[in-house]
């Protein structure tokens, strides 16, 4: 959706712990991303390398980490892990599911030298 | 880059050619890096790294073999920093910087959400209308043009034209500098009319106190189904341009249990912003939820 602006934020964050934490480069960057957070993965790569140039993550390698998707069950009232939007409950087979987990985009950590 | 200086150079150290150029993990002693303004830095003598070491030593002392292959006083080597930061930390808290504002105030801010020509303007226009004396103004999200926002000044109420260039979403920032030029007065309804998008919208949040989703009736009642992100992420959906219905084959009840399939939550209201029909309840649920604020 909006992965360009997501590696802005991201570059953000880097520039900011670059000055907290005084490092040169980042080699590694780990980012979380829920099963429904809406990030095309590839287009995120693809803005990385792109918005990183000039930064301290120029030419970091990114990797991404896949967080599951949850949902409240509204008729079991049980908190289930789903695959898809439309998925059932595994456990009642309601459709009533309401996502509560999922939509993470986060920087985990960072390799730096 | 360069590992020394920072300069942005990286035409040396791409994928494989960094590798033949540098067996040992040298970055510049070897391979002095093409910087575009001129500047290298070479030296005048060759590393031999050429011994195996099956043996403890003491007496080397080797700079440099690290990640970066260079060494820097004061800067350690390869280093693990733990974030856990989300990548729209910035705009979620300037978002909670607008919420703070807006509580403080009493004033309630709606943002609406909805693809291209769902009658959002048209809606509000209305809206503006039905809301008679009470203080309010508007935030028009649109890539060009002030065009939204000089109809909605044609009403009487106060409007910010934010062209978002080649963004496909309002964020946080902009609706600040928004409110700032607005100086809302308290108990106030702000309207944000997002960037017609059912995507990218509903990742960022405005500080507003709901977002709500437009569908008119002539979009398909599986639209929510297509878009599920923004209709999960709506506290109230208005389907509107209900008067076209018999004109479009248009099944209502397949709109509501398709919202209802993404968003068991979500709750619709059925209006024609041209006829007027249902308005009276969207115009109830503006003012309960305002004095909810209070």
């Amino acid at each position: 959706m909006h992965e360009m602006s997501l590696c802005e934020g991201i570059r953000e964050i880097i520039l900011d712990q670059a000055r907290t934490h005084n490092f040169a480069r980042v080699t590694v960057l780990r980012v979380e991303i829920g099963k429904f957070a809406g990030v095309e993965k590839p287009a995120l790569a693809f803005a990385f390398d792109v918005v990183m140039q000039g930064s301290p993550a120029e030419g970091a390698r990114l990797e991404m980490i896949d967080l599951p998707g949850q949902a409240l069950c509204y008729d079991c009232g049980k908190s289930v892990e789903i695959d898809d939007r439309f998925a059932l409950c595994p456990l009642c087979g309601s459709a009533k599911l309401m996502p509560q987990g999922g939509d993470e985009m986060r920087i985990k950590d960072m390799e730096v030298i | 880059m360069c590992t020394v200086c920072g300069c942005g150079d990286t035409a040396v150290f791409d994928g494989k050619r960094r590798e033949e150029l540098l067996p040992f993990g040298h970055v510049l002693a070897r391979a002095p890096a093409k910087h575009s303004n001129g500047h290298s830095h070479d030296h005048g003598h060759d590393h031999f790294h050429d011994h195996s070491h099956s043996h403890p030593h003491d007496h080397t002392h080797h700079y440099g073999l690290g990640a970066a292959g260079v060494s820097v006083p004061g800067l350690s080597q390869a280093r693990l920093i733990e974030v856990e930061t989300s990548i729209l930390a910035k705009n979620d808290g300037l978002a909670t910087a607008n919420r703070r504002v807006l509580t403080a105030l009493g004033a309630l801010a709606v943002n609406l959400v909805s693809s291209p020509g769902s009658g959002k303007t048209t809606l509000l226009c209305k809206t503006i209308e039905m809301l008679g004396d009470a203080p309010l103004a508007v935030i028009e999200g649109d890539q060009q043009t002030s065009n939204d926002a000089d109809r909605i000044r044609a009403t009487g109420a106060r409007a910010v034209q934010v062209n978002t260039g080649k963004g496909c979403h309002l964020d946080a920032q902009m609706v600040g500098h928004a409110m700032d030029d607005l100086k809302l007065p308290p108990h106030a309804y702000l309207f944000i009319e997002n960037v017609g998008n059912l995507v990218c919208p509903a990742a960022f949040d405005l500080g507003e106190d709901a977002k709500i989703a437009i569908l008119s009736v002539t979009e398909g009642e599986d639209k929510p189904l297509k878009y599920p992100d923004m209709f999960t992420a709506a506290k109230l959906a208005i389907l509107n341009k209900i008067d076209l219905a018999p004109h479009c084959d248009a099944d209502l009840d397949a709109y509501e249990a398709n919202l209802r399939r993404v968003n068991p939550t979500i709750e619709i209201l059925r209006v024609s912003a041209r006829t007027g029909e249902g308005m009276a309840a969207w115009i109830g649920w503006l003012r309960a939820h305002l004095a909810a604020k209070a």
